[in-house]
């Protein structure tokens, strides 16, 4: 099987580097001779993506079946590791994950390909070679550097498990996600080259890949999304975001990404803002290989960087021909680029979607600095500092803030120019909504934080004005076809998709705001060393704790039971105003390590372990609870049970019993305990309003009803009016 | 088993090696698409779009976001660029059958407010087919 996955590669990478000589040929050649090769070209992307497919197979089958022959398996596997988690396995290594991202890559570029048809048969060719040039590079890596299908001499017993951190539901989609994101912005990148190189410049190749452009936007912020709950339920610090160089690396193309959504617009529109988009695109792009890279180099310092390696030069080699090609282009093609129109007034929504993407490149920017600066910082001082939380807030908050402001005003404006005097008609809804939320935030005390206040207030000016564009939309429809409240909605929303779709992302994104301000300035954090029996308070409750858990799980595999984790952890009562409201179970857990150096009874405690959290959601507020056993106790009991085994002839053979007694032992007898607890309001409408930005892109993502039946509908219906002799009734 | 493998790759590469290379096969090349036919499918494409940025146009006015003489001087413009595209198309000599994806009645000719809000460059669902 290691031979078969590593040949299927080779000849992957084969393929691709012929498809982008043959691609680029047909570019160069044109005419028959020129779709010939552009044919042969197209068709090196469907066999690179069958080829990735096979492989990536293989590669699951070995972790599925764990296979220790494979170093992959046995670095990131194990047969303790449940079925489900070994599924997910292949991503948490380099190797795997690479091969997810040349596979997911390949899968896309014949979809776009079989889809655009013979369309833009000028720009495809190039786009193309971009395309394969990219498998190209990623099947490279797999074959020349970090091979997924490399064996070990000798088979080791047992592999070293799936990280623990990893193993929680939403990690095991997470990196597809994310990859699917970066993967598919590679998709309008590579039409934007392929029509700078054939001087293509309208907005055919806009139109081509907006859906996919929306889709990478669309799956990444899942991605960043599902990152961000597990950081908050599963990383045992009690955040959902923090400036990680990882969380970051993801953020950027996001950003830009959204900036590259709505600057496309005008051009649609208007034929503006060529070079702006090109630029952004291919900047986009850029900051999809520049966060793979970020993640894999380990240049950076950063929770979630799952070991580093040596691919930084090959990455760097790819950035900078990314970088220099893409400044060439633009400069090349600097005279096609100019736009046909100019802003007609500063009181339009071209105008404030302009604004709006000069503050998301403005964030870009801070989020870039942010992230590299403590390598200028080891530069400088030869030690790895990340900025503070501090530094984030104040310049990323204001930025956020006149963004919200942006998000109110794009969608009241009307394309071209609007006069004062419907501006003010337009405005004064939500302005009347955002006072309400206001003066709504400040009785519930939001007043204590401006940024709070702010941010009500800004988000409620975006809620009014979707709220707003919703009910004269659905108002003129129902004036015209008199049609019920539902069905008026439901098809004013159904045929405007992209619009209604948009409008509903701002919303959810004015919630997020509003939920991010608040949960952070409010905030209620407590770190507690408790014996059981002891009480504290925190946000309002009262928290007992009372009882200590040990416990563990075992998983069958071929040679009977073994233990998977040792649990340790706290039973804690919760109590309001004297009445018992829950009981909730905090617990640490450790994974055996097959590291025999540690100790016989050491290695169950002292490999990875991971914190499982104790959440409370709500509407109104989170309770969040988490305890760290002591360490110093622990390890001496350890090393004194490690002494003892040591003693005997076969130390390992009792040392699972050993193990499963301390679990026992400290249950019975605990030692003291660390809490942490945070109390914060409106966390779960982070997710609420994350979920409605999402169903917000799914819908302006999803295609309007097949229009050649509508076609035939309307064909037929006028048929049938002209023979009854008179006009059809309704829309 | 590895001999089973390199079996495999070997008949994937011969796989490879025909469907790439079919297309490049003398007489294959007359199959190939004529440019009329890549012109006129990009310019359906700028149809729809440009028949969707009138109805987008349309529905900012009927929401009160243009006013009457914004909304008639822009829906000018747009019908004028649509007009271009279909004279274009006409150009290219006769299509294949198919109807037509009508924006609705041009500004100041009485319209129905209606139109604008069947959007997304469809025509009306029961609207008589035609052109501008």
């Amino acid at each position: 099987m290691a031979l078969l996955g590593r040949g299927l590669l080779a000849l992957a990478l084969a393929i691709a580097v012929y498809g982008v000589v043959a691609s680029i040929a047909g570019a160069r050649a044109g005419g028959t001779r020129g779709e010939a090769w552009t044919t042969s070209g197209r068709r090196a992307v469907y066999l690179v993506a069958a080829l990735a497919t096979v492989s990536f197979l293989l590669l699951e089958v070995a972790f599925i079946r764990t296979d220790l022959r494979f170093e992959v398996v046995a670095d990131h596997s194990s047969s303790t590791t449940p079925l489900l988690y070994r599924i997910a396995a292949p991503w948490s290594s380099q190797e795997g994950s690479l091969l997810l991202w040349v596979w997911l890559l390949s899968l896309w570029s014949s979809l776009v390909l079989w889809r655009t048809g013979r369309r833009m048969a000028d720009v495809v060719p190039w786009a193309q070679a971009v395309l394969l040039g990219l498998a190209a590079f990623f099947l490279l890596l797999l074959t020349a550097f970090t091979s997924p299908f490399s064996t070990l001499a000798q088979v080791p017993f047992e592999g070293v498990g799936l990280s623990p951190l990893l193993q929680y539901p939403s990690m095991m989609i997470h990196p597809p996600m994310l990859y699917s994101g970066y993967t598919l912005f590679a998709i309008p990148f590579a039409f934007a080259v392929g029509a700078l190189a054939a001087g293509h410049v309208g907005a055919d190749w806009i139109r081509s890949t907006r859906r996919y452009a929306l889709g990478a936007w669309l799956l990444l912020g899942i991605g960043l999304v599902l990152g961000a709950r597990w950081s908050y339920a599963e990383l045992g610090w009690g955040g959902y975001w923090g400036w990680d160089a990882v969380e970051n690396a993801g953020l950027m193309p996001f950003v830009l990404g959204t900036a590259f959504l709505h600057s496309v617009m005008i051009q649609e529109k208007r034929g503006m803002l060529r070079t702006w988009n090109a630029s952004l695109i291919l900047g986009v792009g850029v900051l999809c290989i520049l966060g793979t890279f970020i993640v894999r180099s380990g240049v950076l310092s950063s929770i979630h960087a799952f070991g580093s390696s040596t691919l930084g030069i090959p990455f760097l080699i790819l950035l900078a021909t990314m970088i220099g090609g893409s400044i060439a282009l633009v400069t090349w093609r600097r005279d096609l680029l100019r736009s046909e129109h100019r802003i007609d007034s500063l009181l339009s929504r071209e105008a404030f979607f302009l604004a709006g993407n000069v503050v998301l490149v403005g964030l870009v920017l801070v989020i870039l600095w942010g992230t590299f600066f403590p390598l200028i910082g080891e530069a400088l001082t030869g030690q790895q500092r990340p900025l503070e939380t501090v530094w984030w807030g104040r310049f990323v908050g204001p930025l956020a803030l006149v963004l919200t402001l942006l998000m109110g005003f794009g969608p009241l404006a009307a394309w071209r120019r609007t006069t004062a005097a419907h501006a003010w008609r337009q405005l004064r809804g939500p302005l009347a909504v955002a006072l309400l939320a206001l003066a709504i935030g400040l009785a519930l005390g939001a007043g204590g934080h401006l940024e709070v206040a702010i941010a009500v207030l800004l988000g409620g000016f975006v809620l009014g004005a979707v709220g707003q564009e919703l009910q004269r939309g659905v108002r003129v429809r129902r004036t015209a076809t008199g049609e019920p409240l539902p069905v008026a909605l439901g098809r004013q929303v159904g045929r405007n998709r992209r619009r209604y779709g948009g409008y509903l992302v701002h919303a959810g994104i004015a919630v997020l705001i509003i939920a991010v301000a608040a949960s952070s300035a409010f905030k209620d954090q407590h770190r507690v060393h408790a014996n059981v029996g002891d009480r504290f308070r925190s946000g309002g409750y009262e928290l007992r704790y009372e009882k200590a858990i040990g416990t563990w799980k075992t998983q069958a595999d071929g040679s009977g039971e073994k233990i998977q984790k040792i649990i340790l952890g706290a039973q804690v009562g919760i109590y309001r105003d004297g009445k018992r409201l829950q009981t909730m179970r905090p617990t640490r857990e450790y994974f055996p390590s097959t590291d025999v150096s540690l100790g016989p009874v050491s290695r169950f405690f002292l490999g990875e372990s991971a914190t499982e959290v104790a959440l409370d959601p709500g509407i109104r507020r989170d309770l969040w609870l988490a305890m760290q056993p002591d360490g110093d106790a622990l390890a001496e009991l350890l090393r004194a049970v490690d002494d003892r085994l040591k003693k005997n002839p076969a130390p390992f053979a009792a040392s699972a019993d050993a193990a499963v007694r301390i679990a026992d032992f400290y249950r019975q007898r605990p030692s003291p305990v660390t809490f942490q607890v945070i109390v914060s309001p409106l966390v779960t409408w982070i997710w609420i309003g994350a979920l409605l930005a999402g169903l917000g892109g799914l819908l302006a993502i999803w295609p309007a009803p097949d229009l050649q039946t509508r076609r035939v509908r309307a064909r037929h219906a006028a048929r049938v009016a002209r023979d009854l002799g008179r006009a059809p009734a309704g829309d | 088993m590895d001999a089973v493998a390199a079996l495999i790759v070997l008949a994937a590469l011969a796989i490879a090696l025909f469907v790439l290379g079919q297309p490049l096969w003398p007489g294959r090349e007359q199959a190939a698409a004529g440019r009329h036919d890549l012109r006129r499918a990009d310019l359906d494409a700028a149809k729809i779009a440009k028949y969707r940025e009138i109805r987008d146009a349309e529905l900012d006015h009927a929401t009160g976001k243009l006013s009457d003489a914004d909304w008639q001087a822009i829906d000018r413009r747009l019908r004028a660029d649509a007009v271009e595209i279909l004279h274009e198309l006409d150009g290219l000599g006769t299509a294949p059958e198919a109807p037509e994806d009508p924006p609705p009645a041009a500004a100041g000719d009485g319209h129905d407010p209606a139109a604008a809000t069947t959007g997304e460059g469809g025509p009306p669902d029961a609207a008589p087919a035609g052109r501008l």
